[in-house]
C-alpha cells in the first residue's frame, strides 16, 4: 500500500519543502507587518528602545547562525563526497551553533529581565507606549524565532543520527537537504530580525 | 444503467480490510492510503457538521420568541461561538480538500497516491487533535469561548472564558490544513499521469489546486494571529491593548487577512464540485474551460486583497474603504464568469435532473443570491446600516451553506456511489433536496429581510416587531433539519443496502470513473493514458 511512501522522488520532496517555507515566511510576515505598522506609529520610541539591546550579542548571534548554515551546507557536500564522519561532525557543529545562539539569547534576555523589561512588568508598563510595544514584539518575535532555532537544531541532530544509521546516504540525502533548507530559512529570518530590532536607530 | 444492475459489489476495493497493514480501526487511523484518509476526513468532518447543525438549530429555537426562550444570553453566546468555530474550522474549511480532495484528486490526475502519504495521515491526526483541543473548552470550568468565531480583541484577551484552548485547537487544525495544501499542490505538479496535460485536468483538480495555494499562504497568518491572542492572554505584552500602545484594529486586519481568503478556501472547492457535476448531467463539454480554470486562480489571488470589507465600520480611512470596496467588486467578476459558464454549459445540453444535478442547479441559484447580497454589503454606503444586522448572517449562509454546503451535498450524491459502489434511492434523494431547498430559503431569506428591517445580529433577544419573521425563520430551520435527516438516512442506507452500481453510473469522463466502485487499493494497475479531455462527451473511446 505504501509503495509511494518509499518512492524517492527528490524533486517533489524539495518542492514540498519550499511550499512549507512559504508558510513560515507568511507566519513571520504577520509579525513583521505588526512591527511595520507600530513602528510607523511610534518611530521615536522604537529607535530609543533599540539602544537597550546588546548590539554585540546580536551581532555574535548573526555570525553564529551563518556559521551554522555554512556547516550544514558543507555537511551535505561532505556526505555526497562520501565522508560520512565529516558530515556528522559538521552537523554536530551546527547543533552546537544552535546551542550557542540560544545561550546568547539567555544572556540577553536575563539582562533585560533584570532591568525590569519583560511583558507585563511594572517597570516596562510605565515606559512610553511605543517602548512597551517594541519590547512586546521583541519578545514574541525573538521567542518564536528561538523556538525555530531549537527545532532546527533538533532536526539536524536527528539527521546526524540518521546518517549514523545509514537512513541518509550519499545517494539519498533529501531529508538532510530539506532540514538544511529549514535552517537556512531560520537564518534568513534572523537576517531581517537583527537589523529591525538591533540596528535601526 | 442495464449493465449496472448485473454488477455486484464482490470486490470491496480499498475498503477491504485485507488491504490494510493493521487490524480493525488501526487499519484506518494509521493508513497512508489517500482514499482511506479521505474517508477519515469525510466522517470526522461530517460528524462535526451535524454537531454544529444541532447548535445552529438550538440558536434558531432560542430566537423563536423575544427574550429568553430556552437559554440564557450567556449560553447563546457560547453556542453561537461554538457553532461558528465548528462549522468554519472543523467542517467547511477541511471538508472538501480533506475528504473529496484526498479521495479523488490523486485519482483524477492518474496518480496512485498523494505526494507525501505519511504527511497526509499526520495531517488528519493534527485535525482530530486540534478539534478535540478546541472542543474540550466546552468542559472548562470557566466555560467555552464566547467571543464569536472571529475572536475579536480586546474581548478575547480579557474574557475569563477558556478562549486559550479553543484558539490553540484552531492553530493545530490550521497546520493540518497547511499540510493538506502542500500535498495537493505537489501531487498536482508532479504525480500527474505522464499523458495528462494541464489542459486536461478536471476543474475539480484546478479548484483544489487554487484552494491549496490559499491554504498554505493564508493559514499561517491565522496561526500567528491566534498565537498572539494566546501570548496576550498568558504573558500580557499588550500587543493589541491600547493602554500599552497596541491597536485592536490591527488584530482585525490580521484576522481578516486570513479569514477573507478562508471564505474562498470554503467556496472554491465547492465550485470545483459544481464544475464536475454540471457537464456530466448536461452531457456537454464545460463552456470556457480555460476561463473556468483561470477564474479559480483569479479568485484565489484577488480574494487575498479584499479583507478590509469586513471592517468598513471600524473607522478606517475613506481611501481604504474605497479601495477595499472596489477590490470586492473585482472579485465578483471571476465569480460571475463561473456562473455564466455553468449556465452556458446547460444551454442546448442534454440535461438529466439526477439528484447531484438538482443540488448543483440549486447551488447556482443560492450562490447567486449570496453573491448579489454580498455586493450590497461590498458597497460602503449600504454596508454601514446593514453591517451589524441579520442581513450579514443571511448573506453569509447563502454563500457558505447555500454555496459550499449544497455543493458538498451534490458532491455526496455524485461521488458516494463511487466510494461505496452502491446507489442511494434517487426518489428519496430528490425529496430530501426539495425539502432542504425550501427549508433553506425560508430560514435564511427571512434573515435577510430581518436584517433590512434592522434586527441586530449576535443577540439572543430582539424587539417584538421582528417576531413574525423570526418564527418563519425558525420554522425554516425545522424544515431544513427534516431535509438533512432524510438525506443522511438515505445516504447511510445506500452504503449498506444500496443497489450495486458499475464503474460509471453517471457516464462521466474523468478518471475516477474508469476504476471499479469502490476504487481498488492501488488505484491504477498501470499508469492511465489520457486520450481525451475531462468533459469530452462527443468522443467515444475506451471509457464506457
Amino acid at each position: 500500500m505504501n509503495h509511494v511512501a518509499e518512492h524517492k522522488d527528490h524533486t517533489y520532496a524539495r518542492f514540498g519543502m519550499w511550499l512549507f517555507l512559504f508558510t513560515e515566511i507568511m507566519m513571520f510576515g504577520g509579525l513583521f507587518l505588526l512591527y511595520t505598522s507600530y513602528r510607523i506609529r511610534f518611530p521615536q520610541d522604537f529607535s530609543k528602545s533599540t539602544h537597550v539591546l546588546s548590539l554585540w550579542l546580536g551581532a555574535a548571534n548573526s555570525a553564529i547562525l551563518l556559521t551554522g548554515s555554512l556547516f550544514t551546507t558543507l555537511a551535505i557536500f561532505a556526505l555526497r563526497r562520501g565522508s560520512r564522519r565529516l558530515s556528522i561532525a559538521l552537523l554536530a557543529g551546527t547543533v552546537v551553533m544552535g546551542g550557542l545562539f540560544l545561550f546568547n539569547h539567555y544572556l540577553e534576555w536575563s539582562k533585560e529581565i533584570l532591568q525590569g523589561i519583560y511583558p507585563n512588568a511594572p517597570h516596562l508598563d510605565q515606559m512610553a507606549r511605543g517602548e512597551i510595544l517594541y519590547f512586546g514584539l521583541y519578545y514574541v518575535t525573538l521567542g518564536l524565532h528561538g523556538l525555530h532555532v531549537l527545532t532546527g537544531s533538533i532536526i539536524l541532530g536527528v539527521m546526524a543520527i540518521f546518517i549514523v544509521w545509514h537512513r541518509i546516504t550519499a545517494e539519498d540525502y533529501i531529508k538532510l537537504e530539506n532540514s538544511g533548507l529549514f535552517w537556512h530559512m531560520v537564518d534568513i529570518f534572523w537576517i531581517f530580525i537583527f537589523p529591525l530590532y538591533y540596528l535601526l536607530h | 444503467m442495464s449493465e449496472a444492475q448485473q454488477v455486484t459489489v464482490s470486490d470491496r476495493g480499498f475498503l477491504d480490510p485485507r488491504h490494510s497493514k493493521y487490524p480493525w480501526v488501526f487499519g484506518w487511523v494509521f493508513s497512508t492510503d489517500h482514499k482511506r484518509i479521505g474517508l477519515l476526513y469525510f466522517y470526522s468532518t461530517l460528524g462535526f457538521f451535524l454537531m454544529a447543525v444541532i447548535l445552529g438549530m438550538s440558536m434558531r429555537l432560542e430566537l423563536l420568541t423575544p427574550g429568553g426562550t430556552i437559554m440564557s444570553a450567556q449560553t447563546y453566546n457560547d453556542i453561537f461561538t461554538m457553532h461558528g468555530v465548528i462549522m468554519i474550522f472543523l467542517f467547511v474549511v477541511p471538508f472538501v480538500p480533506g475528504a473529496f480532495g484526498n479521495l479523488f484528486l490523486p485519482i483524477q490526475v492518474g496518480a496512485n497516491d498523494v505526494a507525501f502519504p505519511r504527511l497526509n495521515i499526520l495531517s488528519w491526526w493534527l485535525y482530530i487533535i486540534g478539534a478535540f483541543v478546541a472542543l474540550t473548552s466546552v468542559f472548562a470550568r470557566t466555560g467555552p469561548a464566547d467571543t464569536g468565531w472571529t475572536f475579536y480583541v480586546p474581548f478575547s484577551v480579557k474574557d475569563i472564558h477558556d478562549v486559550t484552548w479553543t484558539v490553540l485547537g484552531i492553530i493545530v487544525v490550521g497546520f493540518s490544513t497547511i499540510l493538506t495544501g502542500i500535498n495537493m499542490i505537489t501531487t498536482t505538479h508532479f504525480l500527474r499521469a505522464k499523458s495528462m496535460q494541464w489542459r486536461q485536468l478536471p476543474l475539480f483538480v484546478w479548484s483544489i489546486y487554487g484552494t491549496a495555494w490559499v491554504q498554505i499562504l493564508a493559514t499561517p497568518i491565522l496561526a500567528i494571529t491566534l498565537m498572539l491572542i494566546i501570548v496576550d492572554r498568558v504573558f500580557q505584552p499588550g500587543l493589541f491593548n491600547p493602554v500599552k500602545g497596541g491597536d485592536p484594529i490591527m488584530y482585525e486586519h490580521l484576522f481578516w487577512i486570513y479569514s477573507h481568503p478562508a471564505v474562498y478556501i470554503m467556496v472554491l472547492p465547492a465550485m470545483g464540485i459544481i464544475s464536475e457535476i454540471i457537464p456530466v448531467f448536461a452531457r456537454k463539454r464545460i463552456f470556457g474551460y480555460w476561463a473556468m480554470a483561470v477564474s479559480v486562480l483569479a479568485i484565489a489571488c484577488t480574494g487575498t486583497l479584499v479583507w478590509g470589507h469586513h471592517m468598513f465600520v471600524s473607522g478606517m480611512s475613506n481611501m481604504a474603504v474605497f479601495v477595499f470596496s472596489l477590490m470586492t467588486f473585482v472579485v465578483a467578476i471571476p465569480s460571475a464568469i463561473k456562473v455564466f459558464n455553468w449556465t452556458s454549459t446547460l444551454y442546448k445540453g442534454s440535461v438529466s435532473l439526477e439528484p447531484p444535478m438538482l443540488f448543483a442547479l440549486s447551488f447556482i441559484f443560492l450562490f447567486l443570491i449570496g453573491g448579489l447580497s454580498g455586493l450590497i454589503l461590498a458597497s460602503a454606503g449600504s454596508n454601514v446600516p446593514l453591517h451589524a444586522t441579520h442581513f450579514v448572517v443571511g448573506h453569509f449562509h447563502y454563500v457558505i451553506f447555500g454555496g459550499a454546503g449544497f455543493a458538498i451535498f451534490g458532491g455526496l450524491h455524485y461521488w458516494l456511489p463511487k466510494i461505496y459502489g452502491r446507489m442511494y434511492n434517487k426518489t428519496a434523494a430528490t425529496v430530501a433536496w426539495a425539502v432542504l431547498l425550501i427549508g433553506f430559503n425560508v430560514l435564511y431569506f427571512a434573515m435577510i429581510l430581518l436584517g433590512i428591517e434592522g434586527m441586530p445580529r449576535r443577540s439572543y433577544h430582539y424587539l417584538a416587531k421582528f417576531t413574525v419573521l423570526n418564527v418563519i425563520s425558525t420554522v425554516g430551520s425545522w424544515v431544513l433539519g427534516i431535509g438533512l435527516f432524510i438525506m443522511v438516512i438515505n445516504l447511510l442506507h445506500s452504503i449498506f443496502r444500496g443497489r450495486p452500481v458499475g464503474k460509471n453510473p453517471w457516464g462521466a469522463r474523468t478518471l475516477e470513473w474508469t476504476l471499479t466502485s469502490p476504487p481498488p487499493a492501488e488505484n491504477f494497475a498501470e499508469e492511465p493514458v489520457v486520450t481525451h479531455g475531462p468533459y469530452d462527451f462527443e468522443t467515444k473511446d475506451e471509457i464506457s
